[in-house]
């Protein structure tokens, strides 16, 4: 009985030092990482004062060469503009999203930025953001909030309007066609912002042409190797595709290997269609695999850093910047390829 | 006979495949198709062995680690830190077809997995660290490492040597088969024809009494969590070599579930002890199977997670002795009635 009552205590004592171990962990990253003076309740008063802005930035993950190129234009802009950046990867989890938003606010940071992995269920912590007085700004992707006062700005591609340049190249393609055109989809990550809107505005544009018919679409999850699996199943599963629109390059990427193994044409007998616009996908549609490809700018850094030091000095920020974006054919991808920066 | 039937440890895990395939077979008949396409055999069940190869790799790595009552949660990072230094050794080398920079690049993943595993088998069997606490501390960390490795990106490679290992084809049937056949032959020969089945068994029903027979049950520990990590390196270059490139951040994501998911539904039970490596395979073909024929099928993918988990849920019911004799006795009371009712009057 004494020998079971003095475990216990000891567990206790444990548990107690490892929850103050954990506290003291949380202060001296606090203290060690932004420079301001000691003695400050609000972050915001301090970075308006000319200390140095520090931004927390939660990053999707690194799903796609594409967020690879967006995550470094962020370091290096931020870098350039002389902001400390706190980076965080959510590994395309939200609770890890919502984990790192909450020590941000906890290391009181002057500004939050970040990449939802997915659209919904971010009222709590944003709310949370709001009560401590630090200013958001979503990047790339929305967030399905009904509350705009929520966060300050978006900055990101507008989705919808992409999966609608996809659809009016295809609609255009097919104008004359004669009999009904098979497509298959490879959707993004079920629930994330460009799955849902990309296959929004592309169903919106090709519902103009009833011959046009998704005969089956599923999830990626935005990889290549799911890409690969999904297209081999649906190959199999399907004797005439015509069409594939894929959500992001590298989904593409995995399908095109997919349909060569199946003894087909990539490019010719089943024509892709792609968004995104990375360097691996811009080849492969140099190399005439890919035929149409609607650009998405990852190269919002510089954008970023200009919002973000306009919410700290108290400017007013437009609610939502679109970044510049185009879209290429085959010729144009080979002649825009040499010059790409990602 | 029949009764000997349903008793063997195979059965429960091999009618499930069957009810899937036969699913299958009802709703598509060309799933069963087979046909020759540029010399290779091509068709649905070809693509289940080939893109469940990994997967069947990790599992049976997993099965003599139960086996020792132990855990690995390490594998999917492993799978992932694997393909990573494997790609980034080809990648940067001038000339990437070479075989030289092939069996390089394999020999060092490889060498890098086993010394995971290494640091997995020391910390659960010299540490004493509970085997699942001393693999997540390389689950998570070993993500981050993936992606050190990788510096984030994704690794392009275009060798062909090095897409042959898990794209490839040999005598008409995807190469990545014969690799997981290997595996599998070398397990199955160490575990049942040399003493070292006995040993995992014994370790894993009570580790104490087989040190004191005479067994070093840490040398067995370790080399069990060295040949899971070993199992876990090959798998990640089979995936990596699939779709020539390495992705740290989701190559081999969740493979450890799927992987203790094969492993108890091959009827290895989790308290160790006894293990069964042919139910293991099978379990990992009833898991891929089962991935193929919801994107065959056309699940909608906001609910594909659901239809897994209910099937999944099915499986492990049917495995359950206790279910399958209470579901009996309900049918049978059921059944006669009345009869019951005398036989409670007549006592």
């Amino acid at each position: 009985m004494k020998k079971r009552f003095s475990a216990a205590a000891f567990a206790l004592t444990l548990a107690a030092l490892l929850v103050s171990a954990c506290g003291n962990g949380g202060t001296a990253v606090n203290n060690g990482g932004s420079e301001k003076p000691a003695g400050q309740d609000s972050a915001n008063t301090g970075a308006a004062g000319g200390g140095t802005i520090t931004m927390g930035f939660s990053q999707v993950g690194a799903e796609s060469g594409w967020r690879s190129a967006n995550t470094k234009s962020i370091q290096e802009s931020a870098k350039d503009a002389g902001i400390d950046l706190k980076f965080s990867d959510a590994q395309q989890k939200q609770e890890n999203q919502i984990k790192a938003i909450r020590s941000f606010i906890q290391q009181k940071v002057d500004v939050i930025a970040f990449s939802p992995v997915v659209e919904s269920g971010w009222d709590t912590v944003l709310k949370e953001a709001k009560d401590a007085g630090i200013p958001v700004i979503l990047t790339d992707r929305a967030v399905d909030s009904a509350d705009k006062s929520l966060y300050r700005t978006f900055i990101g591609s507008d989705f919808v309007e992409e999966g609608r340049k996809a659809g009016r190249w295809l609609v255009e393609q097919y104008k004359d066609a004669a009999e009904d055109i098979n497509i298959v989809e490879l959707q993004g990550t079920t629930g994330s912002a460009p799955a849902n809107d990309r296959k929004a505005g592309f169903e919106e544009i090709i519902a103009e042409n009833p011959k046009l018919k998704v005969i089956a679409s599923q999830t990626g999850d935005f990889t290549r190797a799911k890409g690969k699996e999904v297209m081999q199943a649906f190959l199999k599963a399907h004797k005439d595709i015509d069409v594939l629109y894929a959500h992001n390059d590298d989904m593409a990427l995995g399908a095109i290997q997919a349909i060569e193994a199946a003894g087909l044409k990539p490019g010719e007998d089943i024509v892709i269609i792609s968004v995104d616009a990375v360097k691996d996908g811009m080849q492969a549609a140099a190399d005439g695999k890919i035929n149409f490809i609607v650009e998405c700018n990852p190269l919002l850094g510089p954008q970023l850093m200009e919002a973000v030091k306009a919410v700290v000095e108290g400017k007013e920020v437009e609610p939502r910047i679109v970044t510049n974006e185009t879209t290429f054919t085959s010729e144009e991808a080979k002649a825009a390829l040499p010059t790409r920066e990602y | 006979m029949a009764n000997k039937l349903i008793k063997h440890h195979l059965f429960w895990p091999l009618s499930v495949l069957a009810a899937l395939l036969l699913f299958n077979l009802l709703y598509s008949p060309d799933f069963f198709r087979i046909v020759v396409r540029d010399g290779n055999l091509y068709g649905s069940l070809i693509d289940i062995l080939n893109f469940g190869a990994p997967l069947i790799l990790v599992s049976i790595g997993m099965t003599l680690v139960i086996a020792t009552k132990g855990i690995d949660l390490s594998v999917g990072s492993v799978v992932a830190i694997s393909g990573a230094v494997a790609c980034l050794i080809v990648s940067q080398a001038s000339d990437q077809s070479a075989m030289g920079v092939i069996w390089t690049a394999i020999a060092s993943s490889l060498l890098l997995a086993v010394l995971l595993g290494v640091w997995n088998g020391v910390l659960v069997s010299a540490a004493r660290i509970q085997p699942i606490i001393a693999t997540l501390i390389l689950m998570v960390a070993g993500r981050g490492i993936a992606q050190l490795i990788t510096s984030g990106q994704i690794i392009t490679v275009s060798s062909a040597p090095y897409q042959f290992i898990g794209a490839g084809s040999f005598l008409s049937l995807p190469f990545s088969i014969f690799i997981v056949g290997a595996v599998l032959l070398i397990a199955a020969l160490l575990a049942r024809k040399t003493a070292l089945g006995l040993f995992i068994e014994s370790v894993g029903s009570n580790p104490r009494a087989s040190r004191l027979a005479g067994l070093r049950s840490g040398t067995v520990i370790l080399s069990v969590y060295m040949f899971c990590s070993l199992c876990a390196g090959i798998a990640g270059i089979i995936l990596s070599s699939n779709v020539s490139s390495a992705d740290g951040n989701n190559a081999g994501l969740w493979y450890e579930l799927d992987a203790i998911l094969a492993v108890v539904i091959g009827g290895t039970s989790l308290n160790g002890g006894r293990f069964y490596l042919m139910g293991t395979v099978v379990g990992a073909l009833i898991i891929q199977t089962l991935t193929t024929t919801i994107y065959m099928i056309g699940v909608p993918p906001e609910i594909t997670l659901v239809v897994k988990a209910f099937v999944v849920l099915a499986v492990c019911l049917i495995q359950s002795e206790a279910f399958r004799k209470s579901i009996m006795h309900r049918w049978k009371k059921r059944k006669y009635p009345a009869e019951q009712e005398v036989a409670t009057h007549a006592s």
